[in-house]
């Protein structure tokens, strides 16, 4: 029994990270072709770090990732303390409202934004380009906002409600009580909710196909055009550097996690 | 006589419909050591929080220093707490925890080392400044989170709880240091327990609480010698309470019999209820007692027996230093002072027999109430 149970946890850690090793192998190929190993080289990677345009774009999704989820963040914990003062009953109701994006499927959710801000921008606003760098940041921002809260709730409920009430007993107002001391309680949520955020703006594609416009364009809605050609090797380069950045936060991120909780177990001692 | 600092009028607290505090009246006197005393539930905890500020009343007014506080907010009363778990800030050293509140005051520099450093001093944890919380005993953070409160030098020292989560020893070390702290600082405390000897033994004044109202105020000797209902005297200490009636001032008729007493001011023939305290009958041979029982069972204490002694049918408690075999038979004398006449209440017949009591029995009910804490 525990043998299959081992073999079959294998399986799936192959299945998973299998492609994930070819794309890899396939960036440091001296040949064209994914099929045949021609020998080792770099060349995929300065051919890459040449090619101006695909580094713009990079730096475009890098840009609206790190905007989108610090404003996010901010709004999503500032979100989750509203929430978590609410009564119980209403709470539920409302953290029940935030997650239904998540589970929307996100042509559904692209397409009704792209609607709304073609709606907004040319019937109420009069413009000609309704979709803009603006429109893309607000797309990206909306659905960043559950998963911060999702990550920030958990910690408040944790947090030791006398907590702020001694802030407040010692002087503070409530927004110095937050700053001061629910804050540093519920930080390594509103990390955690960063770097989710973070990771799921950088690798968007749906949502951000129908509310970018001309003007500004994220990588993996440029990649997709690519797809209908063949694929130059430094798009494997591209990626096996993007999965190592997220591979480095997700690592960062249960690390934080894990040291919150023995943090956690050491007061409860 | 000292000056009133606190007045609760007509207090009254709801929540989802249910009556939490229902209609309090207490005034708190400046320097005054007041314990709101009762089982969970009792509506202390509430009291305090309103006092505290964190809590709105659904009705009534509280009265800091003559002035109406209802709307004011928790952080501009010179009123400090001292929480139930502490509620240390666990990302601050002990050092920084004592200095918050200077801090949020924004006083200078050297006045906050100074006054942290001289706090350090009061509760006995000089040098342990840069210690984390996690790094302390239960004992030693309760210290800091009395000091965190101290140091602001409120006028009044709100206290829940505070001693709840100690063990004896430490409870009954700490007792002393917050007997001694208040006395020093001047500083009123208002401190809620459930811990009868704690409220007896640290108060000026005891309130006792019940179902949201108050059941009695007065000092702890008051409370303990001429408590107003059964439930007063039941949760004070140990009582037997039985059912009497005043033939006329001085004179109490209970079991067939008429016992001279010291009570006066009922009507001919009330029905009352006579206490007795367990500790206050003398035991005798059974031909020169007022009463004559059986011994049913016998618990050894440490500082005496605890005897349960059947006089027809009702079952009384005894405490007394000499020993009576189980199935013995005594006779027991009451001298005038040792009974005390209450007016019947709606606590009337609910506490004072112990014909279900049992060593254990009261064990286990003692772990349910600290369950429900």
């Amino acid at each position: 029994m525990k043998k299959t149970n081992r073999i079959f946890t294998a399986a799936i850690f192959v299945f998973l990270y299998v492609p994930m090793l070819v794309l890899i192998v396939g960036s440091f190929n001296e040949g064209k072709s994914l099929a045949r190993f021609d020998g080792f080289t770099f060349d995929q990677y300065a051919e890459l770090f040449r090619d101006s345009d695909l580094l713009r774009l990079l730096g475009n999704s890098v840009l609206i990732s790190v905007i989108a989820s610090a404003a996010a963040t901010v709004f999503g914990t500032v979100a989750a303390v509203g929430i978590s003062s609410l009564r119980p009953k209403m709470r539920r109701v409302v953290m029940q409202l935030t997650d239904i994006p998540m589970t929307n499927p996100d042509i559904v959710t692209g397409i009704s934004l792209s609607l709304l801000f073609v709606f907004v921008g040319t019937k109420m606003l009069g413009q000609r380009d309704s979709l803009t760098f603006w429109t893309l940041l607000t797309a990206h921002i909306t659905f960043n906002l559950p998963y911060v809260i999702l990550n920030v709730m958990p910690k408040l409920k944790q947090m030791d409600r006398s907590l702020t009430d001694a802030a407040m007993d010692l002087g503070c107002t409530p927004v110095q009580s937050f700053f001061k001391v629910t804050l540093h309680e519920i930080m390594p949520g509103v990390v955690a909710g960063a770097i989710m955020s973070f990771t799921m703006s950088l690798d968007d594609f749906v949502i951000s196909y129908f509310v970018s416009g001309m003007d500004f364009v994220t990588l993996p809605v440029e990649i997709y055009s690519y797809t209908k050609k063949p694929i130059p090797p430094k798009i494997y380069a591209m990626f096996t550097l993007l999965f190592l950045l997220i591979l480095v936060l997700m690592v960062t991120m249960n690390l934080l996690q894990l040291r919150s909780d023995k943090k956690k177990e050491q007061v409860r001692r | 006589m000292s000056k009133e600092l606190i007045r609760l009028q007509n207090l009254t607290m709801e929540f989802d419909g249910e009556c939490i505090l229902d209609s309090i009246n207490l005034y708190i006197n400046d320097h005054e050591f007041l314990t709101l005393l009762g089982p969970s539930g009792c509506g202390k905890t509430t009291t305090l929080r309103i006092i505290g500020g964190f809590l709105t009343p659904t009705d009534g007014t509280v009265m800091f220093d003559g002035k109406c506080i209802n709307d004011v907010p928790p952080y501009e009363r010179q009123i400090n707490t001292v929480f139930q778990r502490y509620a240390l800030f666990p990302h601050l050293n002990v050092f920084d925890n004592i200095a918050f509140g200077l801090r949020v005051a924004k006083l200078p520099k050297e006045q906050i080392n100074e006054r942290v450093n001289r706090m350090l001093e009061i509760v006995s944890l000089k040098g342990y400044g840069h210690r984390r919380i996690s790094s302390l005993s239960g004992g030693q953070q309760q210290r800091v989170a009395i000091a965190r409160a101290l140091v602001n030098e409120p006028k009044v020292l709100l206290l829940d709880e505070p001693l709840g989560a100690l063990d004896l020893r430490l409870r009954k070390d700490m007792q002393n240091e917050l007997k001694r702290i208040q006395q020093t600082t001047g500083i009123t405390f208002v401190y809620v327990t459930h811990d009868q000897e704690e409220a007896l033994s640290m108060s000026d004044t005891v309130v006792v609480m019940d179902k949201g109202r108050i059941q009695q105020i007065g000092k702890p000797e008051d409370i303990y010698n001429e408590p107003k209902n059964a439930f007063v005297a039941d949760f004070i200490g140990e009582s037997n309470i039985l059912d009497g009636v005043m033939l006329e001032d001085f004179k109490v008729k209970f079991f067939g019999r008429v016992f001279d007493c010291v009570d006066k001011g009922f009507e001919p023939n009330e029905l009352v209820d006579v206490v007795i305290r367990p500790e206050d009958i003398d035991i005798v041979e059974p031909k020169q007692g007022h009463l004559v029982g059986k011994v049913t069972n016998i618990t050894f204490k440490g500082l005496n027996y605890d005897i349960i002694v059947e006089f027809k049918g009702f079952k009384w408690l005894i405490q007394t230093t000499d020993y009576c075999a189980e199935g013995s038979t005594i006779g027991i004398r009451l001298n005038p002072e040792d009974i005390h006449i209450m007016k019947k209440s709606e606590y009337s017949g609910m506490f004072g027999d112990y014909s279900s009591y049992s060593a254990e029995y009261d064990e286990l009910a003692e772990d349910v109430a600290d369950e429900e804490e």
